[in-house]
């Protein structure tokens, strides 16, 4: 028996509540105790096609996915015929009875066939086929002995909201189908789950990247959005609309990325934490107003998601091929800071500190975050995600008693630190304009050169500030004394810091070197990491390698090992290792 | 109380002599001052342009912003602190050419903002081409055998778009500029103010002459109706011989988009309790629930 340590997959067609279906064990899961690692893989489609769920259960805090399946959950034969090679020796497939599957046509190598009569009984015992997703993780759970307490508790919630006939169809056939697996198959199969006692069930969140970061900045007093819909943004926004009266936040849906920028500049300017969230195709249409909040000096917090591009590349997969663009967005030269967090938990610290750089520094804060990350669901201890934490900074921000007293008022006042005393519009002391000309430091357009290059400065001086105040280094994860250290930023950490375990498993000593803080690139706090490693090797999810290309430029040193993958799909720490065998001719 | 020294801005305007754009700046200043607004109460928010240089001549809050980007940049301002008088200042390129698409949309939103629309039927700034009010056959630097397309009318436009208050003004007209300006501001919702701004050096054909010897003020004539739409859209549509001047569409009954936002009944975001309490204590105080959500 291998108990609690375990993937399960779920596929089948748009429309087939694949998704849900895995929310809703993933949840079960976590509620029993148990680590968990969720994240779909779906094509930018409403009905039809090929989606699935994957989750993995651990006893201990899970970073990644990993390739190996022992459940397969199939909702048509397409998924066996996409997944069955991916199922482990003395694995099982589940699938629907009525997809008519000739048991003798599975993989073999000990994996068992297990139709179950997915649709048969959601329809007999819930009066609605839509219920086969409930039936079928319901025998997941059956299968593995998991305890059904904590699905039908999942269930309930779920669908009380719609109605309790709903939710009361729901568990008939959720209990159906546990029995039905359970009795049939359990004996039979060797993996299982088993909730961990003693845990409350309200102790151990569940959530993706984005809801992190959409409460990181609700937590840092965030009190504008303005956004246009674009996966995988969206659901920053979405969340943030869902709480916005509740927390006296304004949320307007503009008509274009273009205007969203612009809005929540406008709102900044007024004196509000103000935001938008997009993906690379939107932040392309946001580059003016960045150099705008650049050149105006109005803090303002853009959360660019990325997906694969160029243009509107695969709309629902992931890549990090925005680094270099974000860094250069605009035209002219202009200071932004650029953080990447790779985890949930990081995008909750993102959310909310990116307000207090943007607020410190007067300028656009870009949070780059990629669609793994955002999407992938993952179970944190609630005291990890601790809102008392949170620290408010807003800079320079002049207070209404400073205001009284104000002489004079220069708003782009020349400093040591380039960051100049900020008024909110709206006190008779404090009147002024500003402007994306170039300015004098009252803020009226000027050509002068020698005014021209003290704002020039004193603009990009905030960058030297901040390399020296905020950014942090990178964060070092494994044996300091490694053979061969990995580079990464974003969402592929979590893949890369497992294979980091897997090769001290089989001998190799590695380590990795996460970097966060991307720009303005914290060149001294990085080197002594850098100069002290023995091979490097960078993974990352795009084509060109531009953290490689970002650090060669910043500190001159060059990677040894490039890995990069620009398919559209995450690292598995399997591959992460097996592209280090090939690529830097190592045995493990 | 204020009076005009306190608009007065420490900036002379560089706009060519004779430049219809003196009177827009004169004009609003006079305004102001007879609604008896101060300049800390007010916000203008302009793009790029000759006449989107009001904001430096004007002492007052000001935000000049990007070409054709005025609208979005005020309306977040608005949204922020709705208690600022919010002005856009902006040409009719500006406006209706690279940023049409935010016109369109302020209309359908009815924000509390005065839009005064600097018509001067050409690009000023970048020296004489032709615009999207340029009318059909306009001879200008990129079109030397004439313009091929219709010019927009930005009445017309306001009308169709279901902007609350349309209006049309002449800066060969200050009494009826003032006039007009002041009813404007005073509307709740999104006023649109067509000025009919003579460009001297770049449009030799739409001269201060030319609009003088068509203008006429449709608010004196017997039929006038500024809440019936139809009748507005067919003194919209009229231009040639005779060019209507004056509010012809008026409708008070919409609600503006901040009196609809849950949020801002409280008074002006901007404003709020949140310097004497940390900005985050709502979140704060939810903590518990915003997580028992994801459990
Ligand atoms: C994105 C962008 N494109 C082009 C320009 C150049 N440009 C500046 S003003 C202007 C046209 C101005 O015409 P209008 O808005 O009618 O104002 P006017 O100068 O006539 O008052 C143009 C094309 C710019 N500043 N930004
Ligand atoms: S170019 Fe035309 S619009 Fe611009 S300042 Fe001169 S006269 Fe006025
Ligand atoms: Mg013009």
């Amino acid at each position: 028996m291998i108990t609690n340590d375990m993937t399960i997959k779920i596929g089948g067609e748009a429309g087939m509540g694949v998704e849900s279906g895995g929310a809703g064990l993933t949840r079960a899961l976590a509620r029993g105790g148990l680590h968990v690692f969720g994240f779909s893989d779906f094509m930018s489609r409403i009905r039809g096609g090929h989606n699935f769920f994957q989750l993995r259960a651990g006893v201990s805090e899970v970073f990644t996915f990993a390739e190996e399946v022992h459940l397969l959950i199939a909702f048509t034969k397409d998924c066996i015929e996409r997944h069955r090679h991916e199922v482990a020796a003395a694995g099982a497939i589940l699938y629907d009875e009525a997809l008519g599957v000739d048991p003798e046509s599975m993989p073999g190598r000990g994996v068992l066939a297990c139709p179950v009569p997915f649709s048969k009984i959601a329809v007999e015992t819930g009066g609605d086929p839509i219920m086969a997703n409930t039936c079928a993780i319901a025998a997941a759970a059956g299968i593995t002995g998991y305890d059904f307490e904590r699905i039908r508790e999942v269930l309930e919630e779920n669908f009380k909201k719609k109605s309790e006939k709903v939710a009361a169809g729901n568990i008939a056939v959720a209990q159906a189908g546990y029995r039905y697996a359970k009795e049939k198959y359990s004996a039979g199969f060797k993996y299982r789950l088993q909730a961990i006692g003693g845990r409350k069930t309200e102790d151990r969140m569940i959530l993706n990247g984005n809801q992190a970061l959409a409460m990181g900045a609700m937590a840092a007093g965030c009190k504008f959005i303005a956004a246009y819909p674009m996966t995988p943004a969206t659901s920053i926004f979405e969340f943030i609309t869902a709480h916005a009266s509740e927390y006296g936040i304004v949320s307007k849906q503009t008509e274009d990325e273009i205007a969203a920028l612009l809005f929540a500049i406008g709102a900044g300017h007024a004196g509000l934490r103000a935001m938008t969230c997009t993906s690379g195709g939107g932040f392309c249409l946001m580059v003016e107003a960045l150099g705008l909040a650049s050149m105006s000096e109005t803090p303002v917090v853009v959360a660019e998601v990325q997906r694969v591009g160029p243009s509107t590349g695969f709309p629902t997969r992931t890549e990090q091929s925005d680094l270099e663009f974000a860094i250069h967005a605009s035209h002219g030269e202009s200071p932004r800071i650029v953080i990447a967090p790779a985890t949930v938990e990081e995008c909750f610290e993102a959310g909310w500190r990116a307000f207090n750089l943007a607020e410190k520094y007067q300028c656009p804060v870009i949070i780059l975050s990629d669609l793994h990350l955002s999407s992938h669901l993952q179970s944190i201890d609630k005291n990890r995600l601790d809102f008392s934490k949170v620290k408010i900074d807003r800079g320079e921000l002049l207070t209404r008693g400073d205001l009284e007293k104000l002489r004079d008022y220069k708003r782009h006042l020349v400093t040591d630190s380039g960051v100049s005393p900020r008024a909110i519009p709206g006190h008779p002391r404090s009147v002024y304009v500003t402007t994306s000309d170039e300015h004098n430091e009252y803020g009226y357009a000027v050509e002068d050169a020698e005014t021209r290059n003290k704002m020039m400065e004193k603009r990009m001086r905030k960058l030297e500030t901040a390399a020296r105040e905020d950014m942090r280094p990178p964060l070092l994860y494994g044996d300091p004394d490694a053979d061969y250290t990995f580079l990464c930023w974003g969402s592929v950490y979590g893949s890369v810091r497992e294979s980091v375990d897997l090769l001290g498993k089989r001998g190799v000593k590695a380590n990795v070197l996460r970097f966060a803080d991307l720009w303005p690139f914290p060149i001294e706090k990085a080197r002594p990491f850098l100069e002290r490693a023995r091979h490097l090797v960078v993974v990352e999810n795009n084509y060109t390698g531009q953290l490689a290309h970002l650090i060669s430029r910043c500190a001159c040193v060059e990677m040894d090992t490039k890995i990069l993958k620009y398919s559209g799909r995450p690292f598995s720490p399997e591959e992460v290792i097996a592209n280090l065998r090939e690529e830097a001719r190592i045995h493990v | 109380m204020s009076n005009l020294d306190d608009f007065l801005s420490p900036e002379s305007p560089t706009w060519c002599p004779g430049c219809g754009d003196y009177t827009i700046l004169k004009c609003l200043k006079e305004a102001l001052v007879t609604q008896g607004l101060a300049p800390h109460e007010v916000m203008v928010v302009s793009g790029i342009g000759c006449g989107s240089k009001v904001p430096y001549y004007l002492r007052s809050n000001g935000y000049d912003s990007l070409h054709g980007r005025a609208l979005p940049v005020a309306q977040g301002i608005k949204l922020a602190n709705h208690a600022l008088k919010v002005i856009v200042v902006s040409g009719d390129g500006d406006s209706m050419g690279i940023g049409g698409n935010h016109f369109l949309h302020a209309m359908r939103r009815n924000p509390d903002i005065t839009h005064i629309i600097e018509n001067n039927q050409i690009y000023g700034l970048t020296k004489g081409q032709f615009s999207p009010t340029s009318p059909k056959g306009f001879v200008t630097s990129t079109s030397p055998d004439g313009s091929l397309e219709a010019a927009l009318n930005p009445m017309v436009l306001g009308v169709a778009g279901g902007a609350t208050f349309v209006s049309r003004t002449f800066s060969g007209d200050v009494r009826h500029m003032v006039e007009t300006l002041v009813r404007a501001m005073k509307h709740r919702g999104y006023s649109v103010i067509d000025v009919l701004q003579p460009c001297v050096t770049f449009n030799k054909i739409n001269s201060f002459k030319w609009y003088k010897e068509r203008v006429y003020d449709v608010t004196k004539s017997a039929d006038y109706r500024p809440q019936d739409r139809k009748w507005a859209f067919a003194k919209a549509l009229e231009w040639g011989e005779k060019i209507p001047i004056g509010v012809i569409y008026e409708d008070t009954s919409t609600p503006t988009y901040e009196d609809q936002v849950q949020v801002l009944q409280e008074g002006p975001l901007a404003e709020r309790d949140e310097r004497e309490r940390p900005i985050h204590w709502r979140v704060l105080a939810g903590e518990e629930k915003l997580k028992r959500a994801f459990c």
